[in-house]
């Protein structure tokens, strides 16, 4: 569903990505995990062309693009079929929960209102937020932001989801929490690629593991193989480190 | 110790001053205010957005309004341009050179606003398909005009005090026609002290007006 061929990005001198390559199946739950600088979230913001690659291709839903000439239409119609979660939330701090899970789907989906209205109050109510839909980011905990965005996200009935690292800023006890809604769309069949530092949502949740380093992919696999059965150095290094 | 002479003079004089501060300071200020607004908006979307070429000129415009005196500015439109054959009557003057004024302060403070808001918000709007005019009016515009309200209100209130400038190019505000007050009674100290209270009356209500809507654009960060 998902093919990303030789993906290359420099921030100045700096090669942050070194050609990655990746593959995802419909369904598929791919971790991407890595130390920090790997270039996991500079990759995935590559994926959905918030950064722009120097080089590689995507094959997407039957069409190829040239990730570092493409146009702004093409950009909007692969965005139309995916969707975003951020580290920090970045809900609308205006909006209040119902108006964030809306306001893509009025304004840049031209859905009409009242099926908007409804649309995200179901998503609302599947990440358990029911009764919040009134309120104001500001006035949500950082758990209940995240499942405000992840809710943001569904609802626009995206092919697959790109997470970056969506529990990195929450408080430990909060985590749990987002990880569970994270778990369910898994279940339900949801393709998903995410950035974690939470092993145990690798090992139990994810499909496959993509372990990244120095801006290349270091290992890549199935995820019970990848835990049970590392194959390289650095990644036996990592897991020992992470303790796993 | 207020003689009734004089007494009588203040109370004279306080609808004699009101009535062109109704009908001068004020609708000066607003409509230019009005424009001022929407120069800055611009200006600083014209900036926030690096267009090319225009925001070359945005920060001309810019570096020539703050750079020279208001005053000078007004003598230049109204005394100076009927030397190329433009004679604009004084109230428009006032307005035009009020509202590139204000507009080119207003649309730093702006500049500085939507700068202010986080990457965050575009990036999150750029996800769920909007397109930048759409994140700009929808999503940005509105969280940086409430960071931008009390500098702005600073500047609205600045304004009202400003216009006694227009005295100069012989629009009849407060400011004039105490001076004629003064001209006539010959009670400088009580006249000039008596304008500066209605001044203070203008601008206290503004503030009272700035609290009001201050609260009202706060409503998304009430925990």
């Amino acid at each position: 569903m998902l093919k990303i061929r030789d993906v290359r990005k420099n921030f100045g001198s700096l090669e942050v990505l070194r050609g990655v390559d990746l593959d995802v199946e419909k369904g598929d739950v791919v971790a991407i995990l890595g130390p920090s600088g790997s270039g996991k979230t500079t990759f995935l913001r590559c994926i959905n062309f918030l950064e722009t690659a120097d080089r590689g291709t995507m094959e997407f839903d039957g069409e190829n693009y040239d990730m570092s000439h493409i146009s702004r239409k093409e950009i909007r119609r692969i965005r139309r079929k995916t969707a975003f979660v951020f580290q920090n939330f970045n809900l609308f701090l205006n909006k209040t929960a119902l108006e964030n899970v809306t306001e893509g789907l009025i304004v840049a989906r031209k859905i009409p209102k009242a099926q908007a209205v409804d649309i995200g109050k179901r998503a609302l109510e599947k990440v358990g937020l029911s009764d919040r839909c009134g309120h104001y980011p500001g006035q949500l905990s950082g758990g209940q932001q995240q499942r405000v965005a992840i809710a943001r996200a569904i609802a626009a009935d995206p092919e697959i989801i790109f997470f970056d690292e969506p529990t990195s800023a929450l408080d430990p006890e909060l985590i749990g929490e987002v990880l569970e809604v994270m778990k369910n769309l898994a279940q339900e069949g949801m393709t998903m690629l995410v950035v974690t530092h939470e092993m145990n949502f690798a090992r139990n949740v994810s499909t496959k593991v993509m372990f990244m380093e120095d801006g290349q992919v270091a290992e890549a696999g199935g995820s019970k193989e990848f835990f049970e059965n590392p194959k390289g150095e650095r990644t036996r290094e990592f897991l020992r480190l992470v303790n796993v | 110790m207020i003689s009734e002479r004089l007494y009588g003079i203040l109370l004279d004089s306080f609808w004699k001053i009101l009535l062109p501060g109704l009908k001068a300071t004020i609708p000066l200020t607003v409509i230019s205010f009005s424009f001022a607004m929407v120069i800055a908006v611009i200006m600083a979307l014209i900036q926030f957005a690096d267009i090319k070429g225009l925001k070359q000129l945005a920060r001309f415009y810019i570096w020539v309004i703050r750079g020279t005196p208001l005053l000078v500015q007004l003598y230049v439109i109204f005394y100076g341009l009927p030397g190329v054959g433009i004679v604009l009557d004084p109230f428009p003057s006032a307005v035009i050179v009020f509202s590139l004024n204000e507009g080119a302060y207003g649309a730093e403070i702006i500049r500085a606003a939507l700068e202010s808001v986080p990457k965050g918000q575009l990036e999150a709007g750029y996800c769920v398909g909007m397109s930048y005019m759409q994140i700009m009016r929808r999503i940005v515009l509105p969280q940086a005009l409430r960071t931008a309200f009390p500098s702005l209100s600073n500047s609205l209130i600045a304004m009202v005090k400003d216009t006694s400038l227009a005295a100069n190019i012989t629009v009849t505000e407060m400011f004039m026609a105490t001076q004629r007050i003064v001209a006539r009674t010959y009670e400088p100290l009580a006249l000039y002290c008596e304008v500066g209270l209605i001044y203070l009356i203008f601008s206290t209500v503004l503030t009272k007006l700035q609290h009001v809507g201050e609260k009202r654009l706060n409503f998304y960060l009430s925990r």
